[in-house]
């Protein structure tokens, strides 16, 4: 199953920054991340992914510093302030908000919902 | 990593760096990305060929991402993916404010005119202006929600100086008065800037430059606009109410103006974006042919002599040439980014630079000898130090110019030197404005 792309869009800044919120991270690692977690489901085009960090630095969710991998690499890493906390806090309850709304939803569907709404 | 599949990360990195809306830093990192995956790839078994070309499908064609960092880039066009609460939610709030204050500003000039009808030819134009820009100021503290030393700093340096001034006796045909109400605005506005960048000056200066060009752009527009509508509703009712033309400009064109200013500093802060796209393109346009404009007199002034008629409107108009280019070489510097390299537009304005030095001396020269055969005048005293004061930034900004060109470094320092000056001209307009007056008996 490919997820929409519209749909990837809109989960991109919750899931960016909740994998922030693990620790700081650089870009690929990040990728690799969200590939793992979504068990390679949520794919998003690596190029599409540096832009959004850099908007969420400028917006001030995110710190950013160059620094060095282990073995010797430069690489850009990323870091969640309390103000991407305070974003994603948000996000998080707008999600919770949609996904119980679905939750609810598909279980009357299961239980031979359109029947029982008409009835109503 | 072999030599080949290097060159072939080169030849994408270069693709990369010709897309104009990636910047340095930017490709970078996504270089640094590439190679990491090609790292992961051969560690799963393929080869350096299969690696380089699926880690480059996945970062995505070139046009592709450089088309995602044009959107992150220019951040107008992301202001509208940004979520709804960052988009406009006080937007209201603001335009209300916004208008309020440019009422103030309307009415308080407004108010001065009617309380100064007799002596309106020297208490008027010494404080209007003033006012103006210290509501503009005013706004835009409130707008920072700064606390109470910035207002204090700022209104006050932009209110005492014309309080005092017009307790000066300026004689009635004098050439202190018009050298006060010209340097007085000139002052006042770097309070302005003090407002703007809310009290924290030191290292900010180049927002308050890039402000100040913004605001002149968007200024002119208002006012070629508000000239063009107050002639014609003149116009149009000069037939039925004589005189309404006249009475048009003078009454109502002075409160509009100053209405006008916030709501073209309003303009700047809210079409951030639009102007920012704007800015370069002017820089670019008009740098060449002031290098352009600035060479031909140099020359036929080099030509024709140094001794010709120098006469007052004609040094005005040498001033007037030599402070718009300095002006347009610092506002191109606030618009360039710092770490693009140099380019043909930086070689124009040293050119420019180096016309306007030449220039500048040429007006030094006559300067000089006209003081010899003439004597000092509060004239030629503010033309004098304005001169000098330009010269040495000249001189600096040609040296930095041509060491930036020669060693193809960044316009880091000529930005450090433009905005270490600045308050060289403030100190200079408050001294022609308040010290030259009493100097030369307000003659």
């Amino acid at each position: 199953m490919r997820i929409d792309k519209d749909l990837v869009a809109a989960a991109a800044t919750p899931l960016v920054l909740a994998i922030l919120v693990e620790g700081p991270s650089y870009g690929y690692a990040i990728l690799a991340r969200v590939r793992e977690l979504s068990g390679g489901e949520l794919v998003f085009r690596d190029g599409m992914l540096y832009p959004l960090l850099h908007r969420l630095e400028e917006l001030g969710r995110l710190r950013a510093e160059w620094g060095v991998s282990p073995d010797g690499r430069r690489r850009k890493y990323y870091e969640i302030t309390p103000a991407g906390r305070r974003a994603l806090e948000e996000q998080r309850s707008q999600w919770s908000a949609v996904t119980a709304t679905f939750g609810r939803i598909w279980d009357l569907a299961a239980d031979g919902g359109p029947t029982t709404a008409a009835a109503r | 990593m072999s030599a080949a599949l290097d060159a072939r990360i080169t030849e994408w990195r270069a693709h990369l760096d010709r897309a104009r809306t990636v910047r340095t830093g930017e490709a970078d990192e996504l270089e640094a990305h590439l190679r990491e995956q090609i790292d992961v790839l051969r560690d799963a078994g393929l080869d350096e060929d299969e690696a380089f070309l699926i880690a480059v499908k996945r970062l995505g064609a070139v046009d592709a991402i450089s088309r995602e960092f044009a959107v992150a880039n220019s951040a107008r066009m992301w202001k509208q993916l940004l979520p709804a609460d960052e988009a406009a939610p006080a937007s209201r709030r603001e335009t209300g404010v916004t208008a309020a204050f440019a009422l103030l500003a309307g009415v308080l000039v407004l108010v001065l005119e009617l309380a100064t009808p007799g002596g309106s030819l020297t208490v008027f134009p010494l404080i209007a202006p003033s006012l103006a820009i210290a509501v503009l100021a005013a706004w835009l503290l409130q707008r920072r929600g700064v606390g109470w030393r910035p207002w204090l700093a700022a209104l006050g340096w932009i209110l005492v100086p014309p309080a005092i001034a017009i307790a000066y006796p300026f004689g009635a045909s004098s050439d202190a008065l018009p050298l006060a109400l010209i340097h007085l605005p000139v002052f006042a506005w770097f309070g302005a800037g003090i407002a703007y960048l809310g009290g924290r000056w030191r290292g900010r200066a180049m927002q308050f430059v890039r402000f100040s060009g913004e605001i002149a752009i968007y200024y002119l527009l208002i006012a070629l606009g508000g000239g063009v509508l107050l002639t014609l509703l003149g116009g149009i009712l000069q037939p039925l109410l004589p005189g309404s033309l006249a009475a048009l400009m003078q009454w109502w064109a002075p409160p509009l103006a100053a209405g006008a200013l916030v709501v073209a500093g309003w303009l700047v802060e809210a079409k951030q974006r639009v102007i920012e796209n704007l800015a370069p393109v002017l820089a670019a346009v008009f740098t060449p042919l002031f290098a352009v404009a600035t060479v031909v007199a140099a020359v036929v002034y080099g030509i024709g002599g140094l001794g010709g008629p120098f006469d007052r409107d004609l040094l005005l108009a040498f001033d007037l040439l030599l402070l718009l280019v300095t002006a347009l070489g610092l506002y191109r510097l606030s618009a360039r980014d710092p770490r693009r390299p140099v380019g043909v537009i930086d070689a124009a304005a040293l050119v420019a630079t180096l016309g306007s030095l030449a220039l500048d001396l040429v007006e030094l020269w006559s300067l000089a000898t006209r003081i010899g055969d003439l004597g000092w005048t509060a004239n030629r005293v503010a033309a004098l130090g304005l001169n000098l004061l330009l010269v040495v930034v000249l001189v600096g900004a040609a040296i930095l110019g041509i060491r930036m060109l020669v060693s193809r470094g960044t316009s880091a320092a000529l930005e450090r030197w433009h905005t270490a000056v600045l308050p060289a001209y403030a100190a200079w307009a408050l001294i022609v404005a308040l010290a030259l007056p009493p100097v030369f008996g307000f003659r």
